[in-house]
């Protein structure tokens, strides 16, 4: 299978802290990547590097063969943040075709993809309101909808679901599954809910900034015996101590 | 077409919203207009209280414009009770003046012209003396022609430094809209979000200069219209002229802001660096006399961006020069703009080391 993504030995300090230490991982194309762990573990700086914000002090990431920082590769990856990264003064459409603008999208395909991206996250009827009166889930997935404008082949969201309710977040993966299946998108997200990462086609389990398993949930419910995904995740943890 | 669209974006905010359109463009013309009028209020004339003193010497003082109280015997406690602002005690030929000295430019000025006006009355009865019986000495009065290089007899303080304080508005105000501005985008995370798109370095930097800088343009053509025609400040040289500094400056205020504002982790530290940054700059812009200084200080005033372009406003507002005289200012202004921007340019390496 074809590569998305390629992290390769790669270590993080901020300062003496070590924040990654030699974690490696290869991402398929178009699958759902999970990358799960408790807060602080290192998954948003691993995101990070993938976007090219953060650069490795040791090691590379690859990113569709182009070692990031890269711009022509920034093209292709949609990016969601932890924070809503909006501006409250805008309206949504106006925030959407912004963003659109940086990916020097022209005027015709800009409307057709604010329209449609407005639609997967179902806020087409919210786009001439401005952000500053959206509600928090709202917000959300206008961030995840401006993750999607141009239309990119993957997907790096970090923590896409935090605030959102359940109705809404069962919502959110049923989309995600879809661009998977029907758009062949690589989708990488960070999570620490148990039930989210089992929805994933694979999973990298960080912890203090090592990777301590990776594998298909199911695989890893398997090797190690278990009933429930959780309790790979406590047991790989207590055997590294 | 990426500059464009996010000078766009910053428009669009900023007219959404209000209350920093109202700081932008109001709060100039209301300090302006306050520091107007404070600084053409009317001279009070000093009040005097005098104990046994010469007729001829009161006379002259009364002429003199200053308010004279007569008072029957010298006592530090009816000059508080009365509220004067000195006393003036005369025994033979000895005076002696006490100053109240709640004010020390007033009491300056009281003293001054006490001792003249003593003075002149002391010349005039030794003329007197002197020429009894003598020489005819001619009542001659002082025969002299005061001109002005620059301004004229009308010039008050104000006319002086109000090209300062406008160069100072255009800096104050855009260095804290535009630091504000990008320290928003930094907290709210949009700042990484559009540095995770394949936009230019350059570019984001170069939207933010000129995106700002139309809204500078616009709060500083505000700014010196109100002040020339409705304060009625003194312009000898070109409004053009003005324009042109004021615009010089703002871009400096606004790269200085937005680096600045890297160094904040939120609104109340950008404010923090108004004290550093801000004030220190009015102290060398032109309101207080330089000449005066110790030769550190002077040093000190050089670095500051503010002292430029004061110097440059004073010399075509009031002077009337033309940009080839003040050639050297526009040059170290655009120093510093170029410097804040490179730095600018590479402080976003924070968010993208490429």
């Amino acid at each position: 299978m074809e590569q998305a993504i390629k992290i390769q030995n790669v270590i993080k300090k901020y300062g003496k802290k070590t924040v990654l230490n030699n974690v490696s991982m290869d991402i398929p194309k178009g699958c759902i990547y999970g990358i799960i762990g408790p807060s602080g573990a290192g998954k948003t700086t691993l995101v990070k590097l993938m976007v090219g914000a953060e650069k490795a002090d040791g090691g590379c990431a690859e990113v569709l063969g182009r070692k990031m920082p890269n711009l022509k590769a920034l093209q292709n990856i949609g990016y969601m943040s932890q924070s809503d990264a909006l501006y409250a003064d805008l309206t949504g459409g106006e925030n959407l075709a912004f963003f659109a603008l940086l990916f020097k999208m022209a005027r015709s395909r800009q409307k057709e993809r604010i329209a449609y991206c407005a639609g997967v996250v179902d806020l087409h009827n919210e786009m001439k309101k401005r952000v500053s009166a959206y509600s928090g889930g709202m917000k959300r997935r206008l961030a995840l909808a401006a993750a999607l404008i141009q239309d990119p082949e993957i997907l790096i969201l970090d923590e896409p679901t935090v605030g959102i309710d359940p109705e809404l977040r069962a919502g959110i993966w049923r989309e995600l599954k879809r661009l998977k299946d029907e758009e062949g998108k690589t989708i990488i997200i960070t999570t620490h809910v148990m039930d989210e990462a089992e929805k994933c086609d694979y999973l990298a389990m960080i912890r203090e900034g090592v990777l301590i398993e990776s594998g298909s949930p199911d695989e890893l419910v398997k090797q190690y015996g278990v009933d429930r995904l959780e309790d790979v995740f406590l047991k790989a943890g207590r055997d590294r101590k | 077409m990426r500059v464009s669209a996010i000078i766009r974006r910053i428009l669009q905010q900023m007219r959404r919203d209000r209350r920093t359109m109202a700081l932008i463009f109001i709060a100039p013309l209301f300090v302006l207009s306050l520091m107007y009028f404070i600084f053409n209020g009317e001279d009070i004339n000093p009040k005097l209280g005098v104990v046994n003193v010469d007729k001829e010497i009161v006379t002259a003082l009364k002429d003199a414009d200053i308010t004279v109280t007569k008072l029957t015997k010298a006592d530090n406690n009816a000059i508080i009770e009365k509220n004067l602002d000195g006393m003036l005690v005369q025994k033979d030929d000895k005076f002696t003046l006490t100053l109240t000295n709640t004010d020390p430019n007033l009491s300056k000025g009281l003293e001054i012209r006490v001792k003249e006006n003593i003075s002149l009355e002391m010349i005039g009865e030794l003329i007197d003396t002197l020429s009894r019986g003598r020489v005819d000495f001619e009542d001659k009065e002082l025969d002299m022609d005061v001109k002005y290089i620059y301004g004229d007899e009308d010039t008050t303080s104000f006319d002086t430094f109000s090209p300062a304080l406008i160069g100072f508005f255009v800096f104050f105000f855009v260095f804290l809209i535009s630091g504000i501005g990008l320290l928003r985008e930094r907290m709210t995370g949009t700042m990484e979000k559009l540095m995770s798109t394949p936009v230019n370095r350059w570019e984001v930097v170069a939207g933010y200069l000129i995106g700002y800088g139309i809204i500078a343009m616009v709060q500083t053509t505000v700014t010196v219209l109100f002040a020339i025609k409705v304060l009625d400040i003194v312009l000898v040289g070109s409004i053009w002229n003005v324009l042109i500094i004021c615009t010089m400056s703002a871009i400096v205020a606004l790269s200085l802001g937005i680096l600045l504002s890297a160094f904040a982790t939120s609104e109340f530290q950008m404010i923090q660096f108004i004290p550093i940054v801000i004030i220190p700059q009015a102290f060398f812009c032109g309101l207080f006399p330089l000449e005066g200084m110790a030769n550190w200080l002077q040093a000190i005033a050089k670095i500051m961006p503010m002292y430029y372009s004061a110097d440059a406003l004073k010399a075509i507002m009031y002077k009337g020069v033309g940009l080839g005289d003040v050639k050297k200012d526009m040059l170290v202004l655009a120093g510093f703009a170029v410097v804040f921007i490179v730095l600018n340019v590479a402080a976003l390496k924070r968010y993208r080391k490429l």
